[in-house]
């Protein structure tokens, strides 16, 4: 016999979720992932001048803030044909790492690692040390991370005036010209980061987990006494498995990010067990079962529209579901190492597939590639240079932007009539994957990934599917926008 | 005192904002003030059936709530419904949950400019019918109406900003912590007066550039963005200048215009934002409590005395010129 279950809210991810789950047999035989709150940013945007967006948009989310931000300058930037001097690219590049690292440590200690403490696992060996150190608000991480985390952002007052919630970030470069001793201050913040990563979170040199290549070069760097706050979740992943729960579809995407003179630091592409470019022309929004009403097939972004409806037969969620070339992608830090090729993230998925453990250790290991390269970055500046190029916007035009937020793929699709926006189309991260059905009935990542978990009709929610849902480190405000 | 934390529609900013507190560890300092947090969506242990639980306990009188703080707009569509959110888990619409709680907690935080006036949500056309909680815009009402008192007299109290400085939400929990907020510590739009008395001119590095009505032309220079790029410091109310953001930071540190984001219905300024409207010349936003003959008399006059060290630096993205070293004649 099968029942429906409806589960929520889900806390600690970044907005509203709620899943129904069907259960069966004691597993979990179908989920559907329901975003529920509708805000209808792209309705609002519509009519507006196009450099209003960039008040507009970071707007949309309060943890990928500035990712918005880029991905609207990166819009605007390609409807007027015009690119940032080398100070405002490496601005833009520092801003959107230091927002995208800051958002791995906080998903890894505020979001993720409080699960840990749950008395579901009050007999695990592992327990006294997760309740003592992750237990949500009370653990010695959270009073040891918040204030690194706060100093860390310091990046922000300085690159951006503040955090969340830019105007710095802008088609032509930067608002925020730095002098030398602004650099040096800059850089006494990422030294001090570095700092705390290497003593506390890793117990070891970045450079250092840089250079694991394998599952099992990780295992043994993870058997060696050294401490760290990763290896507590290495011990607890070696015990729960966590390396074959969470499975989506095994196809990773990413549009790729941080503008280098000739190439993107981390580039776009696509992996599927081996890689292939990406073809943005092929991404439709398919909304048969989401709340919106349209005509006709699934559509590109460029040709997209943002219809709310009240009700709709077989509808389930404020989300749309995006397809690439109609099929199902996952994105995030584990599809943008994967498809950067780095050999840790493609051994961590050659065997069993995407996981949860796979996806919060490329986190990590993101944080462990990026920081050195904002030190680059840092050092690459030149005062007294521009920072800001001017441009004027064709009354006709559009453009695209295509970013990656911490939690994955972000494109913005602007087209411009009279000078006004006539119409602009968001695809986020958790679009992707916590997208309903689509058309022909596949399931989204999220979904995909939770069938086949334990669970039952009456007792409490395994933590498992905890685990699952927030390996994704989801934003639901952005998802639905 | 212990606080129910709600996220209704918003962006989450204003919690990550507070996250971003830089006077030691948040909750240690919580606790440490006596405030104790009930359930906050984005750092607790409970979900699913036990925060549903929890909240509905706060709901119906079981559990007291000293403070509730809610965070993002209130949305009523469609159609009066609320059902543009649901609070997850269930069919029950978050503008319920929030009026129902409401009407029992000893005070009511609205915490950004979504909850105090509908703010970002309530843009453009509005698709969802947003609101604050006791604010339409400019106009009371809002989800609560214009007549909602606490038990204690206190109107919701409006820590506006999109968003609001990480210390304005601790201060005023800590105030009412302390017993300290009364109706004479808010504004006429129910904001704090600690950072709502103040100007966001207060304290702009770009003061000199201001007096001399030398301003800036276009992104990354120097001068005064009150003339062309559209800001309203010298009208907004808030102490971001004296109290920065993220260490040094603020809007005009980083080179761009004060947005008005602490104001009601800032999120329609009525020109674009990083421009300033003008009526022959005169840009049409004046700053706080200067007389418009007078303001355009001293403009005058001191664009004719600007020093050409001001007038330079400010259309350039560093200091072409330095104040120059006057010895003391001995």
């Amino acid at each position: 016999m099968t029942i429906r279950r409806v589960v929520g809210p889900f806390n600690r991810v970044e907005g509203d979720l709620e899943v129904s789950l069907a259960i069966s047999d004691g597993r979990v035989a179908a989920a559907y992932v329901n975003s529920p709150l509708y805000r209808g940013f792209e309705q609002i945007l519509q009519g507006k001048l196009p450099a209003d967006a960039l008040v507009l948009v970071p707007r949309i989310c309060g943890i990928c803030s500035v990712a918005q931000s880029a991905a609207a300058a990166l819009a605007l930037a390609d409807a007027a044909g015009i690119a940032p001097p080398a100070n405002g690219r490496i601005a833009a590049n520092l801003t959107l790492a230091a927002e995208n690292l800051a958002d791995h440590l906080t998903h890894f200690y505020l979001f993720f690692m409080p699960d840990f403490a749950r008395e579901d696992y009050k007999s695990r060996r592992w327990h006294d040390g997760a309740v003592a150190r992750f237990r949500a608000t009370a653990g010695t991480a959270h009073n040891e991370v918040l204030p690194v985390r706060a100093r860390f952002m310091q990046t922000m007052g300085l690159l951006a005036g503040k955090w969340p919630h830019t105007l710095a970030v802008q088609p032509g470069g930067s608002t925020r010209p730095l002098q030398s001793s602004e650099i040096f201050r800059l850089h006494r913040i990422l030294r001090e980061f570095r700092g705390f990563l290497e003593g506390v979170t890793f117990g070891a040199k970045l450079e250092q987990l840089a250079a694991i290549a394998s599952r099992q070069q990780l295992d043994t760097w993870h058997a060696k006494t050294g401490g760290g706050d990763l290896r507590a979740f290495l011990d607890i992943a070696a015990d729960l498995d966590l390396w074959h729960v969470g499975r989506g579809t095994d196809r990773f995407m990413s549009y790729g990010c941080y503008q280098e003179p000739d190439r993107r630091l981390f580039p776009a592409g696509l992996w599927a067990g081996s890689a292939s470019p990406l073809d943005v022309a092929q991404i439709s929004e398919d909304i048969s079962h989401a709340w919106y009403a349209a005509a006709g097939l699934p559509q590109h972004p460029a040709a997209g529209s943002t219809l709310p409806v009240a009700a709709k037969e077989g509808a389930y969620s404020w989300c749309k579901a995006p397809r690439l070339a109609g099929q199902v992608v996952e994105t995030g830090a584990l599809a943008r190492q994967l498809v950067a090729g780095h050999p840790l993230a493609r051994d961590m998925v050659a065997g069993s597939g995407g996981s949860v453990a796979a996806r919060v250790v490329a986190r990590m290991l993101e944080i462990v590639l990026v920081l050195p390269a904002m030190e680059r970055w840092l050092a690459e500046l030149t005062p007294g240079e521009p920072w800001c190029a001017t441009h004027k916007l064709a009354d006709e035009t559009a453009g695209v932007g295509l970013i990656e937020a911490a939690r994955g793929s972000l494109g913005h699709w602007l087209t411009v009539r009279r000078g006004r926006i006539h119409t602009y189309q968001i695809i986020a991260p958790t679009t992707w994957n916590f997208s309903p059905r689509d058309g022909a009935g596949t399931p989204g990542v999220l979904e995909q990934a939770l069938a086949g978990l334990p669970a039952s009709s009456a007792e409490p929610l395994p933590a498992m599917i905890h685990h699952v849902v927030r390996s994704f480190d989801p934003c639901m405000v952005c998802t639905v926008h | 005192m212990n606080l129910l934390w709600l996220q209704s529609g918003g962006c989450g900013g204003c919690t990550l904002s507070w996250l971003g507190s830089e006077n030691g560890p948040l909750f240690r300092l919580l606790a440490d003030e006596g405030i104790d947090i009930l359930w906050h969506p984005s750092l607790s242990e409970a979900c699913l059936d036990d925060a549903r639980e929890l909240i509905a306990r706060c709901t119906d009188g079981r559990e007291t709530v000293d403070v509730l703080c809610i965070e993002g707009s209130l949305l009523r569509g469609p159609l009066g419904s609320g059902g543009f959110h649901r609070f997850g888990g269930g069919a029950k619409p978050m503008v319920d949950w929030v009026r129902q709680i409401a009407g029992r907690a000893r005070h009511v935080v609205a915490v950004g400019s979504c909850s105090a006036w509908g703010g970002i949500t309530a843009a453009g056309m509005n698709p969802t019918d947003a609101c604050g909680l006791q604010y339409d815009g400019e106009v009371a009402g809002g989800l609560l109406g214009p007549e909602f008192r606490d038990p204690s007299g206190l109107p919701v109290i409006n820590v506006a900003g999109c968003p609001p400085h990480p210390d304005w939400i601790t201060e005023t929990l800590a105030m009412l912590a302390h017993g300290r907020l009364g109706a004479a510590q808010l504004d006429d739009l129910g904001r704090p007066r600690f950072f709502a008395d103040q100007l966001v001119h207060h304290g702009c590095p770009r003061n000199e550039y201001y007096e001399f009505k030398a301003s800036a032309e276009k992104h990354s220079d120097q001068g005064c963005l009150m003339e062309h790029l559209g800001c309203g410091g010298t009208q907004a109310h808030a102490d971001c200048n004296q109290r920065l953001w993220n260490g040094e930071g603020s809007c005009l540190r980083g080179g761009y215009a004060c947005i008005r984001c602490t104001e009601p219905g800032f999120e329609e300024p009525g020109h674009a934002f990083e421009s300033t409207p003008k009526v022959a010349g005169i840009p049409i936003g004046l700053p706080a409590d200067m007389p418009k003959a007078w303001f355009i008399a001293l403009a005058a006059l001191s664009k004719s005395a600007t020093p050409a060290r001001v007038r330079e630096n400010a259309t350039a993205d560093h200091q072409l010129r330095a104040p120059s070293v006057k010895r003391i004649k001995k």
